[in-house]
């Protein structure tokens, strides 16, 4: 049995519940012979995925959904070996060339030169090109950017390709310049009121409001939560009523942890104590940006309105030096040692302008 | 060919590996043929003009912002220079980002090719003559993501077969172009395109294509494109196609080319700019009273945008646009916020967190023009 997420997927753009403008337009443009190359860029769980799978099937009919998956292996120039899993249909080829790291280069150059110049074999197929779909698009390096640029004029007659990002900041100009942009933005909360009640539809038994309000105000927008967190209440408790909790993840209330041990006390002994909660977190691969904004965002529920502008720029500052630096603790301690010493000098009026 | 089955004469066809010219990008379709037909970049087509009579090209080094036509200036010379598609064939390597290019290539591929004599080719295979320069052409597109190894490799190269064979390098930043190599050519600046020829090719392609469109949809083109001509292109493909796919068909509007660029709608922008205290005249007044901004309202308003999935270097973009103009903020407060804006640019560029960013730039902005 799957999950429900998976099981009540839309299969075609009539099914899909919301942005009608999107699908009606993704329609025409499956009708017309005349595809572009397409850039879905929007928050997660706004059904990015979902769109590109139906628009497939508009485009070739039943036979996308016959997946097989493949294991490939590229050489790096320094003979290194790189393994990446690639979903493919007769009609299209999934791949995130994310998984080769640095290397994603060579996949694109190879793997790309490879479907292009080859032609589509079938001959009852109902497009003469393939689609690649490429997902994590905005993580592609500018290198491998730069080697699609090309590729995507040259071999029109033969390809197009799907670019899935979360949003198009890192994309380079000339890429963004040969696509057609499409923004998936996240349901509205009717929008997703109207979803989750088609799950329990589905599911057979009925939602109560009070119950979808709260997990579409837990969710944030992000429907693929929404459901998974809809099903596992489900399991919880069958009829759904009664107050509900949703149980958060593990990392979440650990941050919160480390949130409040920061405006608990200000000391170098506890610094040192949430550098240990900080590694801990970092050991189970939370990404660091991730546990900066969780922690950032509940601290600033905790202080004075004036300290939260400040804190929230530090925040900011820290991860952008996360980011370009290698290692992820420096920046994560510079930030609570600042956030600390801002709450002092706040609270305590100490100076601590020979801190910066 | 009568006695050709009709299905083999089919399989035939496809094999051309030719692309119907209706589902071609109109980029593509209207690349110049000819170096006349390149618009703008007047100096750049006349000192051309030149090398086409002689029989003399210095090595050449194009540089320039995307979409200003420097790939198709030289793929349009070297066609004219060379005539018939037999010798463009064999004497012009084109190598661009999607091929490798280490150093590896530069020694072995280029060199090969570079040291080759140019075969003189009195009868082509169509049975014409065509006048032929006694050089062949490398072109390196992209030549800006070359590592610097390969550029250096590039240098002897370049000079010992200066004879027989002529570089030419494309690039947008001519910075990253080792300084030996720039200085072994000749360089031709290409800048954005100015209005007036770009809505002269817009709508050039507008009537062959035989599209209806208004003067007003090409402003926006023009304006949402910067001066980059392809961006703007495929915009007017990406809309048309639309337009006529839809039954009955429909106009283009302004507001389907600012959907398909990504432009953030300007109401969500002056929103934004409200609830950050910047006056935004009269367009918000109406039963919307400019309240004292709190960091509550500001974070809301970043996490709506956010949900709304627009990108950060476009609502940035606009709000430093919406900003820097403002008739009425001070002096002061435009280069503080300048200051603010520069700033996150860098950051989003290093791949900073958007979401973070944005609500930096927005408490930034707010502090800064209150106080």
């Amino acid at each position: 049995m799957s999950l429900w997420v998976d099981q009540f997927r839309p299969r075609t753009l009539d099914d899909l519940h919301y942005h009608q403008g999107l699908s009606a337009r993704l329609k025409s443009l499956a009708a017309s012979g005349d595809f572009p190359h397409m850039l879905f860029y929007g928050p997660s769980g706004a059904g990015k995925k979902t769109r590109i799978t139906c628009t497939l099937r508009q485009l070739f009919g039943g036979g996308v959904e016959k997946l097989k998956i493949d294991q490939r292996i590229f050489l790096s120039p320094s003979k290194r070996k790189l393994e990446v899993n690639i979903v493919q249909s007769n009609f299209h080829i999934e791949i995130t060339p994310s998984e080769a790291g640095n290397y994603d280069r060579v996949v694109i150059q190879e793997l790309l030169k490879e479907i292009a110049q080859t032609q589509q074999v079938d001959l009852n197929a109902k497009q003469r090109f393939k689609v690649v779909i490429i997902n994590e698009a905005d993580s592609l390096s500018r290198d491998a950017q730069a080697a699609l640029r090309r590729t995507m004029e040259k071999y029109m007659s033969n390809m197009r390709i799907i670019l899935c990002a979360n949003s198009t900041s890192r994309l380079i100009a000339p890429i963004k310049s040969r696509c057609l942009l499409m923004r998936v933005a996240a349901p509205s909360p009717g929008e997703m009121e109207l979803v989750l009640k088609h799950v329990a539809k589905r599911a057979t038994f009925t939602l109560p409001p009070e119950a979808a309000a709260k997990i579409i105000d837990d969710t944030g927008g992000n429907l693929r939560k929404a459901i998974l967190v809809l099903e596992a209440l489900k399991m919880q408790s069958p009829d759904l009523s009664g107050p509900l909790t949703i149980a958060k993840p593990d990392w979440e209330t650990y941050c919160h942890k480390v949130a409040d041990l920061i405006v608990g006390e200000q000391s170098p002994a506890r610094v040192m104590e949430v550098r240990g909660k900080f590694y801990e977190l970092l050991s189970h691969c939370i990404p660091p940006t991730i546990i900066l904004k969780t922690v950032a965002e509940r601290v600033v529920e905790r202080v004075d309105e004036s300290l939260k502008a400040d804190i929230m720029h530090w925040a900011a500052f820290y991860e952008v030096r996360m980011r370009v630096g290698s290692k992820k603790i420096y920046h994560l301690e510079a930030w609570v040692v600042k956030v600390m010493s801002l709450y002092k000098h706040f609270f305590f009026d100490i100076d601590m302008s020979s801190f910066d | 060919m009568s006695f050709f089955n009709p299905k083999a004469a089919s399989s035939k066809t496809v094999a051309k590996h030719a692309l119907d010219p209706a589902l071609q990008p109109w980029v593509e379709k209207y690349r110049p043929k000819t170096i006349d037909d390149v618009s703008a970049q007047d100096h750049t087509v006349a000192v051309l003009q030149k090398t086409l009579t002689s029989t003399n090209l210095p090595h050449m080094l194009f540089y320039g912002p995307p979409g200003t036509g420097k790939t198709s200036t030289i793929l349009a010379l070297s066609r004219q220079l060379f005539g018939s598609p037999d010798n463009f064939r064999n004497r012009v390597l084109e190598l661009n980002a999607s091929d490798e290019r280490g150093i590896a290539i530069v020694r072995d591929k280029i060199k090969n090719f570079a040291r080759q004599t140019p075969r003189a080719q009195a009868v082509a295979s169509d049975g014409k003559t065509y006048p032929c320069p006694p050089y062949k052409i490398i072109i390196l597109d992209e030549a800006d993501s070359m590592t610097q190894d390969a550029q250096g490799a590039l240098r002897r190269i370049m000079e010992t077969y200066a004879r027989i064979t002529r570089f030419c390098l494309v690039c947008n930043y001519v910075t990253r172009i080792i300084e030996p190599l720039a200085s072994r050519c000749s360089k031709f600046r290409f800048t954005p395109l100015d209005p007036s020829s770009s809505s002269l090719r817009l709508s050039h392609i507008a009537t062959a294509e035989n599209i209806h469109v208004d003067s007003v949809v090409i402003d926006t083109l023009i304006n949402t494109s910067n001066g980059d001509l392809r961006r703007a292109i495929t915009y007017l493909q990406s809309a048309s196609r639309l337009s006529s796919s839809t039954d009955p068909p429909t106009p283009i509007t302004s507001v389907d080319i600012q959907e398909i660029a990504g432009v953030v709608p300007a109401s969500v922008i002056n929103e934004f700019a409200n609830v950050l205290g910047v006056d935004v005249g009269d367009i918000m007044d109406i039963g919307n009273p400019v309240k004292k901004s709190s960091f509550e309202s500001i974070r809301n308003k970043v996490k709506e945008l956010m949900r709304e999935g627009f990108s950060a270097t476009q609502i940035l973009s606009q709000l430093h646009d919406l900003i820097i103009l403002h008739p009425t903020l001070s002096g002061r407060h435009k280069s503080l916020c300048a200051h603010i804006f520069a700033e996150a640019d860098k950051a989003l560029c290093d791949g900073a967190d958007e979401e973070l960013w944005i609500l930096d730039v927005g408490l930034r902005v707010c502090k800064a023009i209150t106080t």
